[in-house]
């Protein structure tokens, strides 16, 4: 199985560093390795800091953290040899970084799958950084390359809900999502699966905005036409899991409006965890979904 | 202490108390004095040498934007258009075919030994090819079973065969992105279109860790070029230097032979604002006499002909979209007043206008909170700066170091293509930044085109296209003005004319030694002036030795 790699974008000040830290101390049983633009004061908060050698940071529960400067395929290769392997990876992007274009390099590096970009706006100060001549076109560069938009500082904002309409024309293909203080579940940015073996099922209830429900197929379903369908749905905001596919078991997994099926190894339990909204979420209209995709016999 | 009296058939020294004169002393390193043998002669003890009777003397020509990679990328095989000298003093004819290029791989790949190993060329251009694309089929040729690859000479593209897409894994069907081609197969072309599509691929056809970072003998090598094209000081605009880098550059030109003093500037790639100033001006008292630390070197924003500069309205020519930031405004800003309150030098790498307005605006706030009257904050390329900029930059005590190269290497596709007729006849306006009182320095950015401070002097003297085309008539300047350029006016811009750029009393003995007048020749062939070899630091080495 590729390691998903998650592409966070956003303008300095928007709160990467913060949703990162976030990520790391609610890590969910999950290996995460950071990678950072550039060397400087570390980003990591230092709790969570167990020791530092060779630019490497290790950080509590099995995550590690490092620079990659102007070498992301060096700092990718050496994350791909470490013993364990990393269960995810995220790059954090620098602030004028388009990271479509870190995803497309990502997507063409082998053992790896970008898995999503994430884009951060500051919900107080996105609208001043977009109508500043120098930055406003890479500003709706980013946004519109979004499959996550995180909406960080809500409570700044004077008029939080024409912030959000704003985003959602600028960033018609992403799934918008306030994070204070970076504040969401890793199951609801990262998508998650049961990894029973560190004792951690995914729990997207803890947190008061989200919901989950759990598919459970009883037989074959068309993998790809799932996956699409649960994209094309705007209430879900992450699914992942297996089925079992035309020609066996396939891992699916769905980011906002990007959907992806692999061929999976046998012996995994069959369901996809889908997770979006409480109060959006219907988990009625998600099993006709699945209806509709199960393989003819 | 010996003194040393060279005698010359004339020596060009860029003092304007006596620009020409017969003889110079030198004595520990240092010009003792220059005028004429009775001049010197009051100094005492000295032994007369006529080894450079015949030849014309000029003050040690500087590069002030070039990167030492040049001379670690012969490590590979040339495939430009030009004919290009390696570091050997070998001339590489231009290849004008694609079968040229196969021919010339094919040679290489028959004397290697390990049947894996990886075949880079680099400096291709098809645009001279009447665009031709160059495809896997076409690499193939040259081995099915070694990964191929060929850089172009943009630094935009590159072409990989059946067997280096292989080993990245690409060769497969499915992709859909515009940088990747697909041929009638539904399979990559071979050619990787942008640096996101092709860095996954790179290191599997040579483009790895080593061949990205600097080493001894490609630093060794630099110092030959600099020997061949007269320079006696040039820049390295741009490396992550590390302690270990520092180390490296230090005892490489420490070296008794070498012959050349590199000013290593510290890029801000891959490390935050404040530890870049502070690491940087930790440097400066690292320095020796051929190693100058304590510089900074910004990257604003792209390239004109990668449509990754960033443009004012009304933008490309074309219609591309505006290009990128390599840097975050605010991160600029932080950068400038944290490098002026620590008096470190700043030189940012400027293409488009857009890019040069913001880095004037930044500097310009930077100023009102920490004044320096002498910052020489400069500008490197700033291409397409208009009149408006540059009397801005003069009055701002900005300097510029133009890429008088490009004219020649890209201006007919800047006509073309990139920015269209009018800002192409003013791109690299070198008269009108004379004109508006900003110190100015001209550049080949060594490996983009090569290195040669003569033929820069010689595209900003006859600004023509390699169509033979004059691009920007009112733009041109004297030969006077194009070698001071090369010479003081670079030295100013690296703060460092109190010790080099001219021939008089107590700066460094350095002297391109050269095999005709630059002031007597045509004009239209200062580039062909014949180059002996260099003076630096007393030391003598000639060119036919190296």
């Amino acid at each position: 199985m590729d390691i998903p790699v998650t592409v966070i974008g956003g303008y300095l000040g928007a709160g990467k560093t913060t949703l990162v830290n976030h990520l790391l101390r609610h890590n969910e049983g999950q290996r995460l390795a950071v990678l950072v633009n550039e060397f400087g004061e570390l980003p990591i908060d230092a709790d969570l800091i167990e020791a530092e050698e060779d630019g490497l940071v290790s950080i509590s529960g099995g995550c590690v953290c490092c620079a990659y400067g102007s070498d992301l395929i060096g700092a990718l290769d050496d994350l791909k040899a470490m013993v364990p392997r990393p269960d995810h990876v995220l790059i954090e992007a620098s602030g004028v970084a388009l990271p479509g274009a870190i995803a497309t390099t990502v997507g063409l590096v082998q053992g790896l799958r970008a898995d999503a970009i994430l884009v951060l706006a500051d919900a107080d100060q996105v609208q001043a950084n977009a109508a500043n001549s120098y930055l406003s076109d890479t500003i709706d560069r980013q946004l519109a390359q979004a499959d996550i938009l995180l909406l960080t500082k809500p409570d700044l904002a004077c008029d939080l809900a024409a912030v959000t309409d704003w985003l959602r024309a600028k960033a018609p293909r992403a799934r918008i999502i306030p994070a204070d203080h970076g504040q969401v579940p890793i199951s609801a940015v990262l998508g998650a699966l049961p990894l029973p073996a560190r004792g951690h099922r995914p729990d997207a209830g803890a947190h008061g905005l989200f919901a989950s429900h759990v598919l459970r197929p009883d037989g074959p379903v068309d993998a790809q036409a799932l996956a699409r369908a649960l994209a094309e749905d705007p209430t879900i905001t992450r699914a992942k899991g297996f089925v079992t596919g035309p020609t066996g078991p396939d891992l699916i997994h769905v980011v906002g409006r990007r959907h992806d099926v692999e061929p999976a190894a046998t012996g995994h339990e069959t369901g996809v965890v889908c997770i979006g909204f409480k109060g959006d979420l219907r988990p009625e209209a998600l099993e006709a979904l699945l209806a509709e995709c199960v393989a003819p016999a | 202490m010996q003194t040393t009296i060279y005698s010359a058939k004339k020596i060009i020294t860029m003092n304007p108390n006596q620009p020409v004169v017969s003889h110079v002393a030198v004595r520990d390193g240092k010009i003792l004095g220059a005028g004429s043998l009775s001049d010197l002669t009051g100094w005492g003890p000295h032994v007369v040498d006529d080894r450079f009777a015949d030849k014309v003397l000029m003050p040690g020509l500087i590069e002030g934007h070039a990167h030492t990679m040049e001379g670690a990328l012969w490590s590979f095989t040339y495939v430009g258009w030009f004919d290009r000298m390696d570091p050997d003093g070998k001339v590489w004819d231009g290849v004008k075919t694609v079968d040229d290029v196969v021919a010339r791989l094919s040679e290489i790949e028959a004397g290697m030994e390990d049947p894996d190993a990886p075949l880079l060329g680099w400096g291709f251009d098809p645009i001279y090819m009447d665009n031709v694309r160059m495809t896997r089929a076409d690499l193939d040729r040259v081995s099915a079973t070694r990964p191929v690859g060929i850089m172009h000479a943009s630094g935009h593209i590159l072409n990989v065969n059946s067997r280096g897409l292989e080993l990245a894994g690409m060769l497969r069907e499915g992709h859909n992105h515009p940088g990747i081609p697909l041929g009638p197969d539904g399979l990559p072309t071979g050619e990787l279109k942008s640096p996101e599509v092709f860095t996954p691929v790179g290191k599997h056809v040579g483009m790895d860790r080593a061949f990205l970072a600097a080493d001894p003998q490609g630093l060794r090598n630099y110092g030959k070029l600099c020997v061949r094209a007269g320079v006696t000081t040039s820049s390295d605009l741009g490396q992550q230097l590390t302690d270990a880098l520092v180390d490296m550059f230090l005892s490489v030109t420490e070296e008794e032979t070498y012959p050349v003093c590199i000013v290593a500037f510290r890029i801000n790639f891959g490390i935050a604002p404040k530890e870049l100033v502070a690491y940087t001006a930790g440097l400066k008292s690292r320095s020796t006499q051929r190693l100058e630390l304590g510089k900074i070197k910004v990257v604003a924003d792209g390239s004109i002909q990668g449509f990754s500069a960033r443009l004012r309205w009304p933008g490309y020519y074309n219609g591309a979209e505006n290009g990128l930031w390599y840097v975050a405004p605010d991160q600029l800003a932080e950068i400038y007043a944290l490098a002026l309150k620590a008096g470190v030098q700043v030189h940012t790498h400027t293409n488009g206008d857009e890019a040069t307005q913001l880095t004037i605006d930044t500097l310009e706030a930077a100023l009102r909170e920490t004044p320096d009257p002498d910052h020489r904050f400069t500008l490197q390329h700033c291409q397409l700066a208009d009149a408006a900029q540059f009397r801005k930059m003069g009055k701002m005590g900005m300097c510029a170091n133009l890429f008088a190269n490009h004219h020649y290497y890209w201006g007919d596709e800047h006509y073309a293509l990139t920015v269209g007729p009018e800002r192409a006849e003013r791109m690299n306006a070198t008269r009108t930044a004379l004109q508006m009182g900003v110190e100015l320095a001209i550049h080949s950015d060594a490996p983009v085109t090569p290195l040669g401070p003569l033929f820069t002097a010689w595209g900003a003297v006859n600004r023509l296209t390699a169509s033979g085309r004059v691009q920007g008539e009112g733009e041109k300047i004297s030969v006077e003005q194009a070698l001071y350029a090369i010479t003081l006016g670079a030295a100013i811009t690296m703060k460092m004319d109190d010790r080099i750029g001219s021939i008089e009393v107590g700066k460094r003995a350095d002297f391109a030694v050269l095999e005709d007048d630059p002031y007597a020749v045509a004009p239209e062939t200062l580039k062909d002036v014949g180059i002996w070899g260099t003076v630096q630091g007393g030391r003598i080495f000639a060119a036919s030795d190296l």
